[in-house]
C-alpha cells in the first residue's frame, strides 16, 4: 500500500513539474554524457581551485602553518598575521564581501558559483568523471543499473563505491588540517592517535560527501540549497545565462540526409542539450530552477551547430532582453551591479584597514570600581587600575607604560620600568595613581593610558577616567 | 465523495464526517517513522547509560555512575591542578617572599579576594574600601604598619587598641573642645589640653602616632573613629575605646584569625592581597 502511495505522490510531483519543467524529482539517476568543449575546460581550471583546500595545510611559513585556525588557542594565522577574538568583526566583513559577491555575480551572470565552483557541483563532476571510467559512457551506466546483480556488478559497482569513500575521507581530513597542524594531525591518523573531534569531522565528512557528491547529486540543488534559491531571485532580463534562442531555433525539426529543412529552425532535435546536462533539465525550456548554469549544454549545441554547417550560439549566454532584441547596456551602468559593488568596495576596504591596523599591542584598561577612590593621609586621591596588556605576537616585547593625559602633579605607581609583555598573552598589572586635591578640579578627570615597546615601534593607548569626590 | 478527496485512493477507516470528511490510513511517512524508532532507542540507551530508573532500595545508578556532584567534583579537580602549580609553594614560602614574586603574588592578590570576601569585607569593606569606624585598607595609613610582616602579625594575632577616656576628671569640656578643634585642623599639639591630656604619651610628640602601641596618625587626613566632625572627635576624646560599659563605645578591637580559625596559608595570603590593595609599605 506504502509503495502505491508513494507512487501516486511520484506520479503527482511529475505532474505539478512538468506543467512548467521538466525536473528530476529524484525517481531517477541522472547519467549525463560528458563532451569536450570549450566550457568543460573552463570547469576544469575553476574546479582546480579546491586544489588549495587540499594543499593550503602542507604550506609552511616560519616554523609553523601558514594557515592555521587554532580554535581552543582563539587564534587565526595567516601568514603573518594573527587574528584574535576582538578582531573578529573582520569576519563579519569578510562574509558580507563574499554575500556581496555573489549577489554581483549572479546579478551579471547568473549562478556562476553553482555552475564553476560550488563543491556540490565539483565533487559530483569528480564523483560522476569516475564513474565513466568504471561503468562506462551512460548507455552503459543505464543498462548496469538494471542489470541483475552478478560478480562483474558488483566488482564495478564496489570498486566506485569504496573510490567514493576514499574521496569523502580525504576531503574531511583535509577539512580538519586547518584547524590543527597538518603534520601532527596526520601523524595522529596514521597512528590512530587523533582526537575524537577529528574522527568525528572525518565521519561526518565522508558520510555527507558521498550522500551528496555520489548519491543525491542534483537533488541536494533542486532541494536541499538555499543559495540556488537565492540566487534564482537575483536574476532580471540583464542578467546573461545560457539561453536557447528559440527565435533562431523555432521551430525545431528533425534533420534528414539530403532533404532542406523547409521552414524550420536552427534546432534539428538532437536532444544533446538535455543529454550531457548534469542536472537533467531541457534547457530550450527556457531559464529554470533546475539550471547551474554550466554552459556544457552550449558546448553540446556548439559540437552540433558545427557538424550540421551552422553558427554556433544556438544556446549561448545572453540576457533576456538580448534574445528579445532589446539594446543591452554592460554591467558597469546597469544599477543593481553598482550597488552591490559599492557595498563590496566598503567591505574590503574596512578588511584591508583591519589588517593593516591589527596593532601587535592592544591595551584595556580597568577602573577599579570599589574603592572608586581612596583618600592616602596626605589628602590626596588615588585611583586604582587593572593594565592588560595584550601582545599578539609569537615573541615577548619588552614594554614601558606611560601616561599622556592625566590631571597635573599625578603620581604613578605600579608600572615602573620595563615591563615583559609576554607573547600570545594577556600581561596584566595594576597601576595606582595618586594627584593633590588642588589638581583635582572635576570629580572626573581624563587619564589616557600609553603602551609602547621599547624599540618605540609598537604603541597602544587605552583611555580611562581619573575619580574624586563630588565637591 | 469525489475523486479529488482522494486523489490517489488511499484506503480509509470507513469513517464519513460531513459527508466528505475521511480518515485516511496513510501510513506515517518513512523518515518521521526512523524518528520515533531512533527516538525510544535513544531513551533507551539513554536509561542504561544513566542514573534513571526508581527501584526498591534506591534508584538504579547507570552504567558509568554518573552525579551531577560527581561532575561538579570533579570539575573542582580541574580547576584545582591548574592551581596546584601556585598554591603548592606557598606553604614553604614567608609572605614576603611571595609578594617579592610577581607571578605569586598576582596570583594570590586575584584568587584572595574570596578570603577576603568571606573573613575580611564584613568589617573593611569590600577590597579594603572601609567602613565608618573600620579603618580603610586601600590607603596608605596604618596604625600598627603597612609592612607585609606586620599585616601577617595584625590578623594573625589581632590587635587591641587603648585609648583611655579623658572626659570627666582628666580635661574639662573646654578643653577637650580646643583639642577637638586642633586635631580637626590636623594641628593637635598646639592645643593646650595636648600637654595636660598626655595625649602625647601614645601619639607622640608630633601627634603622628607610633605604630608600636598601634595609636592614631592625628596630623592626617585619615580617620580612625567617624568622619572626621567635631563631635567625632570630641566622643572619642571623651570616652576613649573599648568601654565595656558604654553601649555606643568606640570599637578599637580587630579579631585574631590565627591559632586555627585560618590556616597560616589563608593568612599570608590575605596578607599579601591587603598589602596590594594600594597602601602596602
Amino acid at each position: 500500500m506504502t509503495t502505491e502511495a508513494d507512487q501516486s505522490v511520484q506520479e503527482h510531483a511529475d505532474e505539478l513539474y512538468n506543467e512548467y519543467w521538466h525536473v528530476n524529482t529524484g525517481g531517477q539517476t541522472i547519467h549525463a554524457k560528458r563532451m569536450p568543449g570549450r566550457f568543460r575546460n573552463i570547469k576544469w581550471m575553476t574546479a582546480s581551485v579546491w586544489l588549495i583546500f587540499f594543499i593550503g595545510p602542507y604550506i609552511r611559513w616560519k616554523d609553523r602553518q601558514a594557515i592555521l585556525f587554532d580554535i581552543p588557542g582563539r587564534k587565526f594565522h595567516i601568514f603573518d598575521i594573527t587574528i584574535m577574538p576582538q578582531d573578529v568583526w573582520m569576519l563579519s566583513l569578510t562574509l558580507l564581501f563574499f554575500a556581496i559577491l555573489l549577489a554581483v555575480v549572479t546579478s551579471i551572470a547568473g549562478r556562476v558559483f553553482c555552475g564553476y565552483f560550488c563543491f556540490q557541483t565539483v565533487w559530483t563532476d569528480i564523483f560522476t568523471f569516475i564513474e565513466e571510467k568504471l561503468e562506462g559512457p551512460p548507455q552503459k551506466r543505464r543498462k548496469l543499473d538494471e542489470a541483475p546483480w552478478s560478480g562483474h556488478k558488483l566488482l564495478i559497482k564496489g570498486s566506485k563505491n569504496l573510490i567514493w569513500i576514499a574521496i569523502g575521507s580525504f576531503t574531511g581530513i583535509h577539512f580538519t588540517l586547518w584547524f590543527v597542524d597538518a603534520f601532527q594531525m596526520w601523524h595522529g591518523y596514521l597512528t590512530l592517535t587523533a582526537p575524537t573531534f577529528a574522527w568525528g569531522a572525518v565521519v561526518v565528512f565522508t558520510f555527507f560527501t558521498y550522500l551528496f557528491g555520489g548519491i543525491m547529486r542534483e537533488q541536494v540543488c533542486f532541494w536541499l540549497c538555499p543559495y540556488a534559491r537565492i540566487q534564482g531571485v537575483m536574476y532580471d532580463k540583464e542578467t546573461i545565462l545560457p539561453t536557447y534562442d528559440f527565435h533562431r531555433g523555432e521551430p525545431r525539426g528533425k534533420l534528414k540526409k539530403g532533404q532542406v529543412a523547409e521552414g524550420l529552425g536552427d534546432c534539428i532535435d538532437c536532444g544533446q542539450c538535455v543529454a550531457v546536462c548534469p542536472t537533467g533539465i531541457d534547457i530550450r525550456q527556457g531559464q529554470q530552477e533546475g539550471c547551474i548554469t554550466c554552459a556544457l549544454c552550449i558546448d553540446a549545441c556548439d559540437s552540433v551547430m558545427d557538424k550540421i554547417q551552422k553558427p554556433r550560439g544556438l544556446i549561448r549566454y545572453a540576457s533576456w532582453d538580448e534574445i528579445d532584441g532589446i539594446p543591452t547596456k554592460p554591467f558597469w551602468r546597469r544599477a543593481r551591479p553598482l550597488v552591490y559593488i559599492t557595498i563590496m568596495v566598503l567591505a574590503a576596504g574596512g578588511i584591508l584597514y583591519g589588517l593593516t591596523h591589527l596593532g601587535a599591542l592592544d591595551l584595556r584598561v580597568l577602573h577599579e570600581r570599589q574603592p572608586l577612590y581612596v583618600q592616602q593621609s596626605d589628602g590626596s586621591i588615588q585611583n586604582k587600575y587593572e593594565l592588560k596588556i595584550l601582545n599578539k605576537l609569537d615573541h615577548d616585547v619588552p614594554v614601558e607604560i606611560s601616561v599622556s593625559d592625566a590631571p597635573s602633579g599625578y603620581i604613578m605607581d605600579g608600572a615602573n620600568g620595563v615591563i615583559t609583555a609576554r607573547g600570545g598573552e594577556v600581561t596584566v598589572r595594576t597601576v595606582f595613581m595618586r594627584v593633590k586635591p588642588e589638581a583635582l578640579t572635576e570629580s572626573r578627570l581624563p587619564v589616557t593610558f600609553v603602551v609602547r615597546s621599547q624599540d618605540g615601534k609598537l604603541d597602544a593607548h587605552y583611555d580611562s577616567m581619573f575619580f574624586s569626590p563630588d565637591r | 465523495m469525489s475523486e479529488k478527496s482522494n486523489p490517489y485512493n488511499v484506503p480509509d477507516t470507513g469513517h464519513v464526517w460531513d459527508d466528505n470528511l475521511r480518515e485516511l490510513t496513510n501510513d506515517p511517512p518513512k523518515w518521521w517513522m526512523i524518528g520515533l524508532h531512533a527516538s525510544w532507542i535513544l531513551v533507551v540507551i539513554y536509561t542504561i547509560i544513566y542514573p534513571s530508573w526508581p527501584w526498591f532500595g534506591g534508584a538504579y545508578k547507570g552504567m558509568m555512575s554518573w552525579t551531577s556532584i560527581g561532575e561538579y567534583k570533579e570539575d573542582m579537580k580541574a580547576i584545582d591542578a591548574i592551581r596546584a602549580r601556585y598554591e603548592e609553594k606557598l606553604p614553604g614560602m614567608s609572605a614576603a617572599a611571595i609578594l617579592g614574586d610577581s607571578e605569586l603574588s598576582q596570583y594570590v592578590t586575584k584568587s584572595a579576594k574570596v578570603l577576603f570576601g568571606d573573613n575580611c569585607a564584613a568589617c573593611h569593606g569590600n577590597n579594603g574600601a572601609g567602613n565608618t569606624d573600620y579603618p580603610i585598607l586601600a590607603d596608605d595609613d596604618w596604625l600598627y604598619g603597612g609592612k607585609i610582616d606586620t599585616i601577617v602579625q595584625t590578623i594573625t594575632g589581632g590587635r587591641q587598641g587603648v585609648m583611655p577616656a579623658k572626659g570627666g576628671a582628666q580635661l574639662t569640656e573646654t578643653e577637650i573642645d580646643q583639642l577637638a578643634q586642633a586635631i580637626s585642623k590636623g594641628e593637635p599639639t598646639t592645643a593646650p589640653a595636648w600637654q595636660k591630656g598626655a595625649c602625647f604619651a601614645c601619639h607622640g610628640m608630633d601627634g603622628k602616632g607610633m605604630q608600636a602601641l598601634g595609636s592614631a596618625n592625628l596630623t592626617d587626613h585619615v580617620w580612625r573613629f567617624g568622619k572626621g566632625s567635631i563631635d567625632d572627635i570630641k566622643y572619642t576624646i571623651t570616652h576613649g575605646v573599648n568601654d565595656p560599659k558604654d553601649p555606643a563605645t568606640r570599637n578599637a578591637v580587630m579579631p585574631k584569625f590565627g591559632g586555627g580559625k585560618l590556616s597560616e596559608t589563608d593568612i599570608k595570603k590575605l596578607a599579601v592581597f591587603v598589602h596590594q590593595l594600594g597602601g602596602g609599605k
